[in-house]
């Protein structure tokens, strides 16, 4: 975040009041709230003893989770990457009727339960739903398969892709694109030449925080998962399931596991965030 | 503003019934939601006759480990109702629960029973009619998953029982069959209510397994759509077994309602209430008035075959035995 | 932000043919993707009629659980709301060191499963978790009770306010503070008629998006809430709890009042954008 520097210009000096105050109030509710079950967390992991650790995260069921989970997550953030390029792309460049409505839908998953788009998306689905009716004749399958998880984790980070990108897209200069087209440039050569580089890392950011938010997705995937072992159980859930073993050290290694990889990706957005922000410093 | 809309919501009735001088928590398995929702008015209306203080009844149902694990965490359940011994005994381990709970009340403190039976779709197109018949390559089981529910933990023992029994006690081909079992099951639900919603209301399976008391009253509930029961040859009696959580009462007050509430169980008019679920009872009287509701069958125990709940723990639901190994190995 | 002329205005002219094809397949898309399911839930809560769904949302547990959800959401916001603009006015308005580090632990809800948080908050608070013994001893009640299902919702939601005010406090730079401190304002009276009125919109678009996802927690509060029916069930563990009581039509009915709520903070955050 530090790229953004250049924009908030440093202040040596405090002349303003309240860090006290503001930092103490940040500092205790971020300790009580987020920390402290953090630390619990932490410190119930350090109680298993790393060759148990590795054990329990390398047995083939945990392995398995791990593996669906990174694959569903994949194939959900890959239809969000090129679905949310689109509607940033269609809401920001063409003008048609119902684009502010089409626009205002984009957040509807964002502001939905999960667990009711899982209810919805698993009825949906299912035999006698209305896209189970159609699929289900052609052979194919979504509700119980890994394709069921992908949808639940498409569905509830959709707008990720599309809110990261859009606003770029706006901001982007069209002068870049004018001389292109006076040098002749065919239109496809311009999208990957000239505008593609500067929403770049917009859209990553977008693509990491939907795998994220996709790795992370529980409520609406149970209802849609079937559950089954090796299959389609996702590692949210194999936590969920070990601690109604009583196997607390199971769910701890999990849960640790899926909170270092979630810090890694929030790191990883991080600094691509502070890319984009610097190519706009620079666009601007 | 703010104000007014939390008294609102207050008044709604996020308080406690101020009215009611006792109150008790029952926290009990998944699919007995109708069956306490029938027995807590009938109860309440006998406590207050019999002492005059009206009594409300919270309910909290799930998967029984999951319930077990709640209370081990802070749930504060005054009486536990399970439909498995080895939940209570967690319990009863961690101090929450009297070592003795089996000998406070009668039938080692289970006052009902029920077991793993069959719900086939209309006309029984495939033909289910005993345990054998589920592992045909073309049929879909549905049960839940056994390392959280207890009642698919009782399908998976008479699953296995009845292997033993048609292969004369050879472990190898009952474990072979038992796989072959999970192999047709599409779907592991956590409890058992979820499964029951994934055969009735999903349209998934061939056949559900699930407790006899269930399977009634689905077939019931369903009655447009046709499901028919299917008794097995053979199955393992499931002991629904309860206890006052002592500690929690304790610091409750509410030691001596919660054990008026579990007596109300055995006595005859709890008794044909559990009979009227579908549940199988002590009661001579009960049990003759209500004989051609529960069919005849082999019913074995878990101390006949598998020698008691402690050695099943061990041999087959520990990390690592018998049950992963056919389970996650699917 | 917006450049005076439309963006592309003088660039390449669209294609008519790729144009229509983009509008096309982003508006199909969309209906098969968000449009169909949100109408799904409201066919299956209506399904038997207009009598039945009444009768679903009177039901007594159903409404406690949406009596208890905006409780919690009352509790949450608020809270959530003050501590966003006292992190954003640290981070954005003085250098520290650790505001990298403290940035990313805020984040940290933001991308954890929220079983997770639930299962921190068991290891934590649990009879046998860290605190436990010491609860126990006390009589304090945090787990499987509002106290609990409120902190795992705190945590869940505790980025989304500060997310939006951030950003929008460094982009605009604390010079006008300055000169009202330089003139003698007390610090409260800076924030109030200098700060506030710039962040407004961003804070109530926070505020908004920290409502939503607090009404619609599930998988945290599923872990600490002990499902105690009328007592203990958000509006969510409520949906889940008709669909295995059979319920069906309850279930869709339930969540059709959160899916109105999502829709009309839908509403609100176009709103929003209008004026900002």
């Amino acid at each position: 975040m530090t790229a953004i520097a250049p924009a908030a210009p440093v202040r040596a000096k405090r002349v303003l009041p309240g860090f006290g105050l503001t930092m103490g109030v940040t500092l205790t509710y971020v300790g009580v709230i987020v920390l402290l079950p953090v630390i619990a967390l932490v410190l119930k992991g350090a109680e298993i003893g790393p060759e148990r650790f590795v054990q329990i995260i390398t047995a083939p069921r945990t392995r398995a989770a791990l593996q669906l989970t990174l694959v569903a997550a994949t194939m959900a953030t890959i239809f969000n990457a090129l679905y949310g390029l689109l509607m940033a792309w269609v809401l920001v460049r063409y003008d048609f009727p119902g684009k502010r409505l089409l626009d205002a839908l984009m957040d509807v998953p964002f502001a939905l339960p999960t667990a009711v788009a899982g209810l919805a998306l698993t009825a949906l689905f299912a035999g006698n739903g209305w896209y189970g009716a159609l699929l289900q004749p052609l052979g194919i399958e979504v509700v119980y398969t890994i394709w069921g998880v992908a949808l639940a984790m498409s569905f509830t980070s959709i707008p990720f892709v599309v809110r990261s990108v859009q606003p770029v897209l706006e901001d982007l200069d069209p002068q870049y694109e004018e001389a292109a087209v006076t040098l002749g440039a065919h239109r496809w050569t311009i999208f990957y030449r000239v505008i593609l580089p500067a929403i770049l890392p917009a859209w990553l950011v977008g693509i990491t925080l939907s795998f994220a938010r996709s790795l992370g997705e529980f409520g609406a995937v149970v209802f849609i998962a079937g559950n089954l072992p090796m299959k389609t159980e996702i590692a949210s859930l194999l936590a969920f399931i070990r601690l109604e073993e009583y196997d607390y050290n199971g769910a701890a290694a999990i849960a640790l596991v899926l909170l270092f990889i979630a810090l890694v990706l929030l790191v990883a957005s991080n600094l691509l965030q502070a890319r984009a922000m610097r190519y706009k410093g620079k666009g601007a | 503003m703010k104000t007014r809309l939390l008294a609102a919501a207050l008044t709604l009735g996020l308080a406690a019934p101020a009215s009611a001088q006792d109150a008790i928590l029952n926290v009990s398995y998944d699919i007995a939601r109708e069956l306490f929702a029938a027995i807590n008015p009938v109860f309440a209306e006998k406590w207050k006759a019999e002492t005059g203080r009206d009594v409300s009844i919270d309910q909290s149902h799930g998967g029984s480990s999951r319930q077990a694990r709640a209370i081990l965490e802070g749930l504060p359940a005054d009486v536990v109702t399970f439909n498995q011994t080895t939940d209570i005994q967690v319990l009863a381990d961690a101090g929450l629960v009297d070592e003795n709970w089996r000998e406070a009340f009668p039938n080692d403190a289970s006052p009902y029973y029920s077991l793993p039976s069959f719900l086939v779709r209309e006309g029984n197109p495939k033909g289910i009619e005993d345990w054998d018949d589920l592992v045909a390559e073309d049929v879909q089981v549905i049960f839940p998953n056994p390392k959280t529910s207890g009642n698919a933990r009782y399908t998976y023992l008479a699953a296995y029982a009845y292997a033993l029994e048609v292969n004369d006690g050879d472990h190898e081909a009952a474990q072979d069959f038992v796989g072959r079992l999970f192999a047709n099951v599409p779907v592991f639900d956590t409890g058992g209510r979820a499964a029951t919603a994934t055969f009735a209301e999903r349209n998934l399976g061939d056949v559900l397994i699930t407790f006899e008391a269930e399977t009634a009253q689905i077939a019931r509930q369903y009655a447009d759509q046709g499901f028919e029961q299917v008794t097995p040859s053979l199955s393992l009696l499931a002991e629904f077994p309860v206890a006052v959580v002592s500690e929690n009462a304790a610091r409750n007050g509410s030691e001596e309602v919660s054990k008026a509430y579990l007596d109300f169980l055995y006595s005859p008019e709890g008794q044909r209430l559990l009979a009227e679920n579908d549940y199988r009872v002590h009661d001579e009287t009960v049990k003759a008035e209500f004989a051609d509701r529960f069919p005849e069958l082999k019913l074995v125990t878990a101390e006949d075959v598998f020698g008691g709940w402690e050695q099943i723990g061990e041999e087959h639901l520990a990390e690592g035995a018998i049950l992963d190994r056919l389970f996650v190995n699917q | 932000m917006r450049p005076a002329a439309a963006p592309g205005a003088l660039a390449p002219r669209p294609d008519q043919r790729v144009a229509k094809a983009l509008i096309a397949a982003a508006v199909l898309l969309t209906i098969a993707v968000l449009v169909v399911p949100l109408a799904y839930i409201f066919h299956r809560a209506f399904a038997q009629g207009f009598q039945v769904f009444a009768a679903n949302i009177l039901e007594p547990n159903t409404l406690h659980a949406i009596a208890l959800t905006a409780l919690v959401a009352l509790l949450t916001v608020p809270v959530n709301i003050a501590f966003g603009i006292a992190a954003a006015w640290a981070i954005a308005r003085f250098r520290f060191r650790g505001r990298k580090a403290l940035l990313t632990l805020i984040e940290i809800p933001f991308s954890i499963s929220p079983i997770i948080a639930g299962i921190c908050y068991l290891l934590l608070y649990g009879r046998q978790g860290l605190l436990g013994s010491w609860l126990l001893a006390h009589d304090i009640q945090i787990l499987f009770a509002l106290p609990g299902i409120v902190m795992v919702t705190m945590f869940v939601t505790s980025p989304f306010v500060l997310r939006e005010v951030l950003p929008l406090m460094q982009a605009q730079g604390s010079e006008q503070e300055q000169a009202a401190v330089t003139l003698g304002a007390s610090g409260w009276q800076v924030f109030r008629r200098v700060t506030l009125p710039n962040i407004r919109w961003a804070l109530l678009y926070g505020a908004v998006l920290c409502t939503a996802r607090a009404v619609g927690e599930f998988g945290g509060v599923s872990v600490v809430s002990g499902s105690i029916r009328g007592q203990t069930n958000t509006l969510p563990l409520q949906i889940e709890l008709l669909f295995n009581d059979l319920n069906i039509a309850g279930a869709f009915a339930a969540a059709s009042t959160l899916t109105v709520i999502a829709l009309v903070v839908m509403v609100l955050k176009t709103a929003m954008e209008a004026r900002r």
